[in-house]
């Protein structure tokens, strides 16, 4: 086993790394980038976990997370209240960042996300059918809610077969046909629907990291940690599909296995992401995109894409939390001001993109 | 209907021509369809009225008559409105798609959805406004600002980087976006009432007042817009090819951008955020035109005149007493014909 310098075809900087039968090429910035970002997040988590009703150092943070706290109150405070808080955020926003780099991916779309497929139209359905036509309690909105997105995200993908081939183009019309009237369904619910449901369900459809448990966080957890790893495996062959179907088939990728996969574990991540915190905006389509103008890497930025969502949707909490006023600023809504704002930024100060 | 992909064309002189020819011939059975929608527009409603009264509200106007006063100041404007808001939106979608290459892109993208809805939720929200005209007037306001500020950030009026103007369209549109909620959420219940019912998109209640404002915008966005169709089609082939031909780039993209912020706009200060319409319209007359834009033009907006009026005739019956918005049933009504199209169709691809 050894490490080498290496120099890739266009000029960029990276190591190999030589196993016994494989080896392996990483470009440092893509690296190092996804590293910085992870750490940022981990650091906002952190501060995060100090401000509320009871201020804690950082320290004392750190101290409780790793089992040596004081115990007491601030104890039972960061570990079933905050802690739960800050995981479902870091995880919901690592979930939807991997989602929608592989939707941008298979549509070869910009605009590509969760959505094109109807996910998250279909989840909102189910959630605002559930609020307005039946009256369910917050666990079975959720349920509803991610019923909704794969009956949805299966649908679209069955109809969009044709002879066995999907095609990234009729897949994108087929998402907005059916999103298109799945928009119009939750209009009517909220239009119809009586003015104290139509509230609900307007707070609903705006997120929330509100009174998360550890019921919330295990399942997008265990979500992350296996399906991540498993994007990151299909990211070479996806890399390859964006150069168009034909020419990866010759490349040797079996094209529509590796989008049915990749389709699948998407929605699945998108799914319990919505679950666990509702529908968050935004995320799955910045996340993607700024890790590509920060990190230029050449691939699929699957690990990159989770660091970003991750870091967005913890600096979104940390900012909700911390506002001076009264007002109320849903974590949905949060991610679209921060993601949004960050994104603009990003375009005034480049001048190519 | 027989082949439309956009490969036959190539076969030579004759069926060239009589694709043309055909292609003219379902045009006009799209405006005569139009034009058999217009008196059941006038006559359709929660209070049915005659052809005959219908007729005579026009020929010898009774200012003392109810049903004579019904047609006029109502059913007219706003069956007039729904054709000017269709052809609108259809034109402009279909301008964005050409502009963006890009089949996810709606005249939304260019922020004026997005503009117009927090500028009325801020005048519901502080300023108490309740009626439709001075929503216009807001809406126009917030379409304006918001498509100045992609108009800027996307560098518009010095070129055209696709991928540059959809993410500053999506950026600002989700920043306004997510203020327009926040509004929402931290205010009284009874103005999110108010808003919820201009957010899906309705023609009730809308006068020569709107439609006069409204109409002008539109005409002068259309005007626009088919002077582009031979520059859009050159800026088809990519930048530099385009340039070769004799268009200029920046002058196309500038113009295009301001055709859609005004056709989508005055659209969207008038019925509210309908975007349905934009998105699928420019799909569907590119099922039957194929790419070239002398054609996809003119069969948007015909089709999306014909049909926002046909759904907002239904929407307006199907569900007695109330009326369901045209915003909503445009889309309960063409989606699944939309999705039955692009299954049975061959895609001609942007």
């Amino acid at each position: 086993m050894s490490f080498q310098r290496r120099i890739g075809p266009d000029g960029v900087p990276g190591f190999v790394w030589h196993g016994r039968r494989l080896s392996l090429a990483l470009d440092w910035r893509p690296l190092l980038v996804t590293l910085a970002l992870l750490l940022a997040a981990a650091a906002i988590a952190v501060l995060a976990m100090t401000i509320g009703r009871i201020p804690l150092a950082p320290a004392d943070v750190l101290a409780i997370v790793f089992g040596q706290g004081p115990g007491g109150s601030a104890e039972q405070v960061v570990r079933n209240v905050r802690l739960p808080r800050v995981l479902t955020g870091f995880c919901v926003g690592a979930a939807l960042g991997v989602s929608g780099a592989v939707f941008q991916s298979v549509s070869r779309n910009a605009l590509g996300s969760p959505d094109i497929i109807g996910f998250t139209t279909g989840a909102a359905a189910g959630a605002l059918a559930q609020i307005v036509l039946f009256g369910g309690g917050p666990t079975a909105v959720a349920v509803s809610a991610v019923l909704g997105g794969v009956v949805t995200a299966v649908l679209v993908y069955a109809l969009s077969v044709k002879g066995g081939v999907s095609g990234g183009y009729r897949l994108v019309l087929t998402g907005i046909g059916v999103g298109a009237g799945l928009t119009a369904f939750n209009g009517l619910m909220l239009v119809k629907g009586d003015l104290d449901d139509a509230v609900a369900a307007n707070l609903w459809l705006a997120g929330s990291l509100n009174a998360r448990t550890w019921l919330h966080v295990l399942p997008v957890a265990i979500g992350c940690v296996v399906l991540i790893p498993m994007v990151a495996l299909l990211a070479r062959p996806l890399s390859m599909m964006e150069m168009g179907d034909e020419l990866a088939r010759q490349l040797g990728v079996h094209v529509e296995r590796t989008r049915l996969v990749a389709i699948f574990l998407a929605v699945l991540l998108a799914s319990l992401a919505t679950g666990s915190a509702g529908p968050i905006a935004f995320v799955a389509l910045a996340a993607p995109q700024l890790v590509r103008r920060l990190a230029r890497s050449r691939t699929l930025p699957v690990l990159s894409s989770a660091a970003m969502g991750a870091g967005l949707l913890v600096v979104a909490d940390l900012i909700s939390q911390a506002m001076p006023f009264r007002i109320v600023v849903p974590i949905g809504r949060m991610t679209g001001l921060v993601g949004g704002i960050y994104l603009i930024w990003l375009l005034t100060r480049a001048r190519r993109l | 209907m027989t082949t439309h992909s956009s490969t036959t064309v190539s076969a030579g002189q004759l069926p060239a021509r009589r694709q043309a020819r055909r292609r003219l011939a379902g045009l006009v059975a799209f405006a005569l369809l139009l034009a058999l929608l217009i008196p059941l527009s006038v006559v359709v409603g929660s209070r049915p009225i005659g052809f005959e009264a219908a007729w005579r509200a026009i020929s010898a106007f009774d200012p003392a008559n109810s049903e004579h006063l019904l047609v006029v100041h109502l059913r007219i404007p706003r069956t007039l409105l729904a054709i000017v808001v269709g052809a609108g939106l259809g034109v402009a979608g279909a301008i964005m798609q050409a502009l963006t290459r890009n089949p996810l892109a709606d005249p939304g993208l260019f922020g004026v959805n997005a503009g117009a809805a927090a500028a009325v939720a801020a005048a519901i929200a502080y300023l108490g406004t309740a009626n439709v005209t001075a929503y216009m007037g807001f809406g126009l306001l917030g379409a304006g600002l918001a498509g100045a500020a992609i108009y800027a950030l996307g560098d518009l009026g010095r070129g055209a980087n696709p991928v540059r103007v959809v993410l500053a369209g999506a950026a600002i549109s989700v920043v306004l976006l997510s203020l327009t909620q926040i509004i929402l959420i931290n205010s009284d219940e009874r103005i999110f009432d108010q808003y919820r019912h201009w957010t899906v998109g309705s023609l009730q209640g809308r006068g020569f007042e709107v439609m006069g404002p409204v109409s002008l915008l539109t005409a002068l966005g259309l005007g626009i817009a088919l002077l582009l169709a031979r520059p859009l089609d050159a800026l088809a082939l990519g930048q530099d090819l385009s340039r070769a031909l004799g268009t200029n780039p920046a002058r196309v993209w500038s113009l295009a951008a301001i055709a859609v912020i005004v056709l989508a706009g005055a659209a969207t200060a008038a019925a509210g955020p309908i975007g349905f319409i934009g998105l699928t319209a420019p799909h569907l007359a590119r099922f039957i035109t194929g790419p070239s834009h002398r054609w996809l033009l003119p069969y948007a907006m015909i089709v999306s005149a014909a049909l926002m009026l046909a759904a907002d005739i239904l929407g307006r019956v199907i569900a007695p007493p109330g009326e369901i918005g045209v915003g909503i049933m445009v889309a309960l009504m063409g989606g699944p014909f939309f999705v039955a199209m692009v299954r049975r169709r061959r895609i001609a691809q942007l």
